[in-house]
């Protein structure tokens, strides 16, 4: 158990000092001078060789990179190029938006695809079952983007239940809060939840084949009553990784629906920071989100090992 | 922010909503208290969030859009016309040399941080213009050899030759007036003395703007106006339907605009803005030195048809460098009309036809749609067009506009009075013209009639030669819910106005 901890903790920290490397090196290797960018193309080789300084962009590559890796262990994100504010508070308010995206979208998503995905498990070969496995199909090839467009449509346009976009703080309005925030995170968790629906119904039918349900069965509990005390426990150990391999796309998937919605979270800042050429911010930006992909995975791991006890012996 | 022509170019979009001040005075009050409009708000829509809210540092079009005018002013504005009028300045006098400008100033105008304005600001903020600005822009400044105050209200610029173009960028951002004690936090803090205060920036969403209560002139009539940005046209548009905002500043995609026709809740607002949509030759290339192959170009393109086919019908055709808000404009629609015979001889003749040249297009919506249509045209009268997107801003501008390798490109040329600018050796457009050059420097020394005789006759002489063909001027387009008042047809200056704006 300890050990295995150790070892995937040591894997977390090499993704990250791995990944920090290789966002540094992209953003280094794009296009686009930010001093020129910030002075406009008629600026003089002088002004712009000036900004460059006070950039710090005509230091060594490797002084910029430990330059920018300590502040970031210090949780300074630097100032950015454009704007010229700590861009660490920016990320965090962002942050902080496209969590409550993600959280809400992920809980509609579980709420959609654990009944659903076991109920067509339980009722593989029945009617109902076949026909909520259609209507996942369906769900799994509209891009959450999509989604977003046509309950707008509906719902904001249409029927002028629910505002069409923006984006209040849940401490400032809180009924504004969740009537905004209702439409991207159906959009959002909709479409993840028909994905993950297909793999509930997977890890429910590999666990109604086992023995130990035949067991269960044989002692006179009914069907779901066996699953419900003995299988779903089990069968949530393939769905957990999976879902930290969706939280991953969720973030994406955030990404893009924040645009439909015109939500200020970390997708906008990212997709601003890349049309100003605001590297640093971009650079931070993408970073924060692989640490939390990867912090996913890695809470993931440890939940894995708490769910089956096999697994703590293994190692 | 990106460079000054880019963010510009791109933002097109942006530009399309820099609003010309109208003649509509709704909700003008100069009582202290309460205005006309009391507390009432109101929201519009736009397409360009500024970076920052300092434009002597970051450049782009979407600062000045919000700040000029409404936080900062300036001595001189232009009114809907295109004429230079008083706004700090009461009144001025240029000497006969033309190189000394006096200005009289308000004696009642206040900052926001509650310092008066005097002709110390003025010259603080001339002055600064040279030292701590860095974009491009401040280059209009140059001709400025001393600014003085001669007396708390009177101010005295002397010039080291006389220029017209000076006083008219007076009008433009680097002409903001700055407090002395207010400059220590432009990007984040805007002091000016302006009609509006900065309020609150909730940055990826809105920018919240109130009235200054103690302003000295006409107070507007909204108590406070917010400005939210949305990078998607979609989106802009469902906010209007939703009733999330009250006015689309600036409208994306013309063909989408019969949504908002078609219903009686809405009123669009269609004018003009300085947007050149410019087809640009390079000059610099031996085939279009010659001046057949550049008419040729001209005259097989419909451009009725073309703006039909790409812009929805929507802009104006101009023949030239010049919208129909400047002095100086002509229309010369007529100099190389559409005429596919006479363009097939002239591209024969110049030994153009069957070459294959390359369209170097920008990834931006107009410049897309209608390189398709330059295309086809320029194939029917026996050219070979190959269309190559670049990705805007960064791939564009390095390649078509800082290392001029391409034959043809097409971009919106917003700044006002550019015609000089944009036609010069040292530009990606490399249009070396002495004839060109004498007349702009004519236009700028001499007096009013001699400045518009003058570009007027440069205006002719870029159409003659046909230095770049003209597509059309861009639209100003805007929807917004039928009660709202104010809102300008055109779009010419650097601001969008929201103090002249009512219910």
């Amino acid at each position: 158990m300890i050990l295995r901890l150790i070892e995937r903790t040591g894997v977390f920290l090499v993704s990250l000092a791995v990944s920090s490397v290789l966002v540094f090196a992209f953003m280094a290797v794009l296009p686009g001078d930010p001093a020129r960018v910030a002075l406009g193309v008629n600026a003089s080789d002088e002004a712009v060789t000036e900004l460059r300084r006070q950039f710090g962009l005509d230091r060594p590559l490797p002084t910029q990179y430990f330059d920018w890796l300590g502040g970031l262990l210090h949780g300074d994100l630097g100032t950015s190029y454009v704007s010229k504010v700590a861009i660490g508070p920016q990320v965090f308010d962002r942050l902080q938006v496209t969590l409550w995206l993600v959280v809400a979208g992920m809980i509609i998503a579980l709420a959609v695809a654990a009944p659903a995905g076991t109920v067509m498990a339980a009722r593989h070969r029945k009617i109902s079952g076949l026909a909520l496995s259609a209507f996942s199909q369906v769900g799994v090839a509209v891009p959450a983007f999509l989604a977003g467009i046509l309950l707008i449509v509906v719902f904001a346009v249409r029927l002028g239940w629910l505002p069409a976009n923006g984006w209040t703080p849940p401490a400032q309005d809180p009924a504004m809060f969740l009537k905004q925030l209702i439409l991207p995170a159906l959009s959002l968790g909709l479409v993840q939840g028909a994905v993950l629906t297909r793999y509930v119904r997977s890890a429910v039918l590999e666990v109604l084949r086992e023995d130990y349900l035949r067991t269960a069965r044989a002692k006179g509990l009914r069907p779901f009553q066996a699953l419900w005390r003995h299988g779903l426990r089990n069968a949530a150990v393939p769905v957990v990784t999976v879902l930290g391999l969706q939280l991953a796309t969720l973030l994406i998937g955030a990404v893009v629906v924040e645009r439909v919605f015109v939500i200020p979270g970390l997708g906008s800042l990212l997709l601003d920071g890349v049309s100003n050429r605001d590297l640093l911010l971009v650079q931070d930006v993408v970073m924060v989100l692989v640490i939390a992909v990867l912090l996913v995975n890695f809470i993931v791991d440890l939940l894995y090992v708490a769910l089956d006890p096999r697994l703590r012996t293994a190692s | 922010m990106k460079p000054s022509f880019s963010t510009r170019a791109v933002a097109f979009l942006a530009s399309a909503a820099l609003l010309a001040v109208t003649a509509c005075s709704a909700g003008s009050s100069t009582s202290s208290g309460s205005s006309p409009g009391g507390d009432q708000n109101l929201s519009i829509g736009l397409v360009a969030e500024p970076a920052s809210l300092d434009f002597t540092t970051t450049d782009g079009a979407a600062i000045p859009q919000v700040l000029l005018g409404n936080v900062y002013e300036t001595l001189v504005k232009q009114d809907d016309s295109g004429k230079i009028v008083p706004a700090l300045a009461k009144s001025w006098t240029v000497s006969p040399d033309r190189k000394t400008y006096t200005f009289d100033l308000v004696d009642n105008a206040k900052f926001t941080n509650d310092k008066q304005f005097t002709a110390n600001d003025a010259v603080f903020s001339i002055n600064r213009v040279k030292t701590a600005w860095t974009t491009s822009l401040k280059a209009a400044m140059d001709v400025v050899s001393q600014a003085k105050a001669l007396s708390p209200t009177q101010l005295q610029v002397t010039l080291t030759k006389p220029s017209n173009d000076w006083l008219f960028r007076m009008t433009t951002r680097i002409g903001a007036m700055f407090s002395e004690s207010g400059v220590s936090a432009l990007a984040t803090a805007p002091v000016g003395s302006g009609p509006f205060k900065f309020s609150k920036w909730n940055r990826g969403d809105s920018i919240v703007m109130d009235r200054n209560d103690s302003y000295w002139g006409s107070k507007p009539y909204f108590q406070q106006i917010t400005l939210k940005y949305f990078k998607d046209a979609t989106a802009l548009n469902n906010a209007l339907l939703t009733g999330t905002i009250n006015v689309i500043g600036t409208v994306q995609a013309p063909e989408a605009l019969s949504q908002f026709t078609s219903n009686d809740k809405y009123q669009v607002i269609e004018g003009t803005t300085n947007g050149e949509v410019l087809l640009s030759f390079n000059n610099s290339l031996p085939l279009f030195k010659d001046v057949r192959t550049r008419q040729g170009i001209r005259m097989a393109i419909d451009h009725k048809a073309l703006l039909d086919t790409c812009w929805a019908g929507r802009g104006k055709l101009i023949g030239s460098m010049v919208p129909p808000t400047d002095p100086w404009y002509e229309d010369l629609t007529g100099v190389a009309p559409y005429d596919l015979a006479k363009a097939k001889s002239l591209l024969q003749a110049s030994g153009a036809a069957g070459k294959t040249l390359r369209l170097r297009l920008p990834t931006l919506p107009y410049a897309t749609s209608c390189g398709q249509v330059v295309k086809s045209q320029l194939e029917q009268a026996g050219l070979k067009v190959a269309i190559d997107q670049l990705e805007f801003p960064a791939a564009w501008l390095t390649t078509v506009f800082k290392n001029a390798d391409y034959d043809m490109s097409i971009i919106a040329h917003v700044e006002p009075r550019d015609l000089g600018a944009v036609f010069n050796a040292k530009y990606y457009t490399r249009y070396d013209d002495p004839t060109l050059q004498g007349y702009l420097a004519a236009a700028d020394s001499g007096d009013e009639a001699a400045q518009v005789d003058n570009m007027k006759k440069a205006a002719r002489r870029l159409s003659e030669q046909a230095a770049g063909d003209w597509l059309f001027l861009l639209p100003n387009l805007m929807v917004a819910d039928k009660s709202v008042k104010g809102l300008p047809t055109n779009a010419i200056t650097e601001n969008f106005d929201l103090s002249k704006l009512a219910r």
